[in-house]
């Protein structure tokens, strides 16, 4: 891992333009900085009217926000990218395999790899799982890794999303964006498509619907409703997949199956891709008071009337206690030694780690266990005095709560800026699905990227911005 | 299609006719208040009484003037009625059924919340008013286009349909009924040249005034234009033509579950009645009267939609 200098992804180390950008560098070298700033301006145009917002949380006056894009792509070779994916594919079912595990004979507890408090004291573990026999043996259908680059082909997984990975509609709407403004890009350059993703999702979850099920399975998309901060992307893919995008208050369960109300009454619906957290998805079995889910459903995921993607209790594979443990659990499952590599981490819950953390702040990262949206976390080189010695104490009082990392040296992809290219801090979340087809992962993904000079804060609640993300033909 | 669904499209297209119908109706009151002699605003009064929004504006103000009916009618978001709060809900009911319509009926309706929001953001002076107006009905005419051109002509259509001719014949029947007076036969009598420009008001607060013209030349009085806003089979906004696109789209809904019965059943009783009777029938049986009764018709007939597709649960 190289922590000092920089690298660029467009410029390198050395400031030579590298193989995947040669083509774009020379075109964007002859194009008018004026024609640029106006494309600029029209593409914020075309998201605004296509509605692709998102809700701030905490905000009631910026009520629908614009993601910024960038116009400037994130450009990745297909060798570069078929390594990427192997070691994608191999963490994906690593996380199924160790999902059915520890909810059925837990192998990987007994051969003491991970500690049995880690999953039995987990928040996330979900006891109301054990021994639930998922449709088709899949857990997590649709799965977000946030990967980060350090240099040439040095990629770490940051986090693992199995829950519910947001975001590909932006992945699609970038994509669709660029193709609108530059054409002639298009053309000049080999760039993998990823607009099949919405016929590949509905594909991959129809086929994990439940035995029972017709030849042609119905699915839907389970959304909080219209004030929910991703209900455009709710709203998007549904309309993509062609499915119904339905509410708590439209289902119900009738005769077995969880059904929804239609102008021409109550249809069974076989796949639901939910995108309610397990805590609302159904006030009898958990959260009771929640108005988000259906009262029962539950009762019929377990009796196999019902496919729920991501299936419930998928959540403790994103935790980050559990992450730590990843490089085992590839291992364990796959008899493999692990392809993508970790951030090397320090459970705050073990003595030594703590004692390691406490006096090397100012140099880490330390994030909750729990934590997501990069909300509750600490980045130890840019955080004043008065900050650290505020998480100290967080830390000291609840140690268990935390892991910390180093601070990776993040790659930089350039972006448009006033003064023209720019460097600025990037991560990437490819998007993968499951079903017992296959694992399927869609060239790209989602580029993220710190607007602000400097900052490694890439999440859109907190002023990240996005970028087309294309992976070259070979 | 989700009830729920059915639901956001029958409002979608009840929101934006009624955005198009009110600025119809405020250039209608700007026009007469402009080619009057004796200044008053009482042409307001009767302006947001067609508008139904008469009750909530004496609710707030103490004296009608034009700058505030216009405003109460085109801004006010305590009115629920005003161009402002019903392209509010139009979109708002649209993102709730953005799986149903077409990504260009969604646009149309986004870009028209936005261009209404930015004209709409300050009180409009008399001068910037008719091209506010203009700016209103391009958006709402833009919107009916895109789905006429995209939507398929499936359920998801009937349902946008039957909010659009619902609240069509709504307004018609509203409008026709505040100025029912100056129609009676024996206004016609009075015969003076303020009814003409009452009658010319009625006829422009529904966009007829080309078609009536083109119909009648220079002639036709108060008879023809009742006979031609309520009986009149070829023109859009008439009751009777309103009317007979409720019945062909709740037919196009019938299944063999016989979806819909009860509504059709009702919205038939309805548009019988109208065939069977001449414009003279109706004056002898009193227009106000008439009207009155056709409007309660025109709410049951929405609760019973309402209630045959299970748009609530």
């Amino acid at each position: 891992m190289s922590e000092h200098s920089v690298f660029d992804e467009m410029l390198g180390r050395d400031a030579q333009i590298r193989a995947p950008y040669q083509n774009f560098f020379d075109w964007f070298d002859k194009e008018d900085p004026k024609r640029l700033r106006a494309k600029n301006r029209e593409a914020e145009e075309l998201f605004r009217l296509t509605g692709i917002t998102f809700n701030v949380y905490g905000r009631s006056e910026a009520e629908e926000r614009l993601i910024p894009f960038d116009i400037i792509p994130r450009i990745i070779s297909g060798s570069e990218w078929a390594k990427l994916s192997r070691g994608i594919e191999q963490r994906v079912r690593a996380i199924n395999a160790f999902l059915h595990d520890i909810y059925h004979t837990q192998e990987i507890l007994k051969a003491g790899r991970i500690p049995r408090e880690m999953i039995s004291q987990n928040e996330a573990f979900q006891p109301k799982m054990i021994g639930v026999d998922v449709p088709g043996g899949v857990y997590t259908h649709i799965v977000g890794i946030d990967l980060v680059c350090t240099g040439p082909g040095e990629f770490y997984v940051l986090e693992d999303n199995a829950r519910t990975p947001s975001g590909v509609s932006y992945m699609l709407e970038n994509r669709e964006t660029m193709l609108q403004m530059f054409p002639e890009l298009f053309s000049k350059n080999r760039v993998q498509p990823v607009q099949q993703y919405p016929i590949d999702l509905r594909r991959s979850l129809a086929a994990c619907a439940p035995s029972m099920s017709q030849s042609d399975p119905t699915v839907a998309v389970l959304t909080p409703g219209i004030y929910n901060s991703a209900y455009f992307e709710h709203a998007f893919l549904a309309d993509q997949m062609g499915v119904e995008l339905v509410e708590g208050h439209d289902l119900r369960v009738i005769d077995g199956r969880v059904a929804m109300r239609t102008t021409h009454g109550y249809k069974p619906i076989d796949v639901l891709y939910r995108r309610v957290d397990d805590d609302f998805l159904d006030p009898l079995n958990f959260n009771p008071d929640s108005q988000l889910g259906v009262p029962g459903i539950m009762d019929v995921y377990r009796a196999g009337g019902i496919t729920i993607a991501n299936a419930p209790g998928t959540g403790i594979s994103d935790d980050k206690a559990i992450y730590s443990y990843m490089p085992e659990i590839v291992e364990f499952y796959t008899g493999e030694r692990p392809l993508l590599q970790n951030v090397p981490t320090w459970r705050c819950s073990e003595p030594e780690s703590l004692a390691y953390v406490l006096d090397n702040l100012e140099d880490l990262v330390v994030k909750e266990v729990h934590g997501s949206g990069g909300y509750g976390m600490l980045i130890g080189p840019t955080a004043t005095k008065k900050d650290i010695a505020a998480f100290r104490k967080k830390l000291k009082a609840r140690p268990k709560n935390y892991i910390a990392q180093p601070t990776l040296s993040l790659s930089t992809v350039p972006i448009f800026a006033k003064a023209g290219l720019t460097p600025r801090h990037v991560d990437l979340r490819p998007y993968v699905l499951v079903s017992p087809d296959g694992i399927k992962i869609t060239p790209g993904g989602l580029t993220r990227v710190a607007l602000k000079k400097g900052s490694l804060v890439v999440n859109s609640s907190q002023g990240g911005g996005t970028k087309d993300t294309w992976v070259l033909e070979e | 299609m989700l009830g729920k669904t059915a639901n956001g499209l029958f409002w979608m297209y009840r929101y934006m006719e009624r955005a198009e119908n009110t600025a119809r109706l405020i250039e209608t009151g700007q026009r007469i208040a402009l080619t009057r002699l004796n200044q008053t605003d009482e042409e307001w009064l009767s302006v947001l009484q067609s508008a139904d929004c008469l009750e909530g504006f004496n609710a707030t103000h103490d004296e009608i003037s034009r700058d505030l009916a216009v405003d109460w009618m085109l801004r006010s978001k305590d009115n629920s009625s005003s161009v402002v709060s019903s392209v509010n809900a139009a979109r708002q009911n649209a993102r709730l059924v953005r799986t149903a319509i077409t990504g260009e009926v969604w646009e149309a309706v986004n870009s028209a919340y936005m261009a209404l929001k930015k004209a709409l953001s300050r009180k409009v002076s008399e001068r910037d008013l008719p091209s506010v107006l203009r700016l209103i009905r391009h958006h709402a005419a833009l919107v009916r286009g895109v789905t006429h051109g995209t939507m398929l002509r499936n359920d998801i259509y009937d349902f946008a349909r039957l909010g659009t001719f619902l609240e069509r014949a709504d307004n018609t029947a509203r409008i026709l009924d505040v100025k029912y007076y100056v129609l009676l036969p024996s206004a016609r009598s009075v015969g003076t040249s303020i009814d003409n420009v009452q009658w010319e008001s009625i006829l422009r607060s529904v966009s007829a005034r080309g078609g009536f013209r083109m119909e009648y030349g220079a002639g036709g009085g108060p008879r023809e234009i009742a006979d031609f806003l309520i009986l009149d089979k070829r023109m859009p906004r008439s009751l009777a033509f309103c009317v007979g696109k409720l019945c062909d789209n709740l037919d196009y809904l019938a299944t063999e579950e016989d979806a819909g019965a009860a509504s059709r059943e009702k919205v038939g009783m309805l548009r019988n009645g109208l065939l069977s009777k001449s414009i003279d029938d109706i004056l002898d049986y009193g227009l106000h009267e008439f009207l009155q009764k056709t409007l309660q018709e025109l709410s049951m007939i929405s609760r019973q939609i309402e209630q045959d597709f299970r748009f609530y649960a």
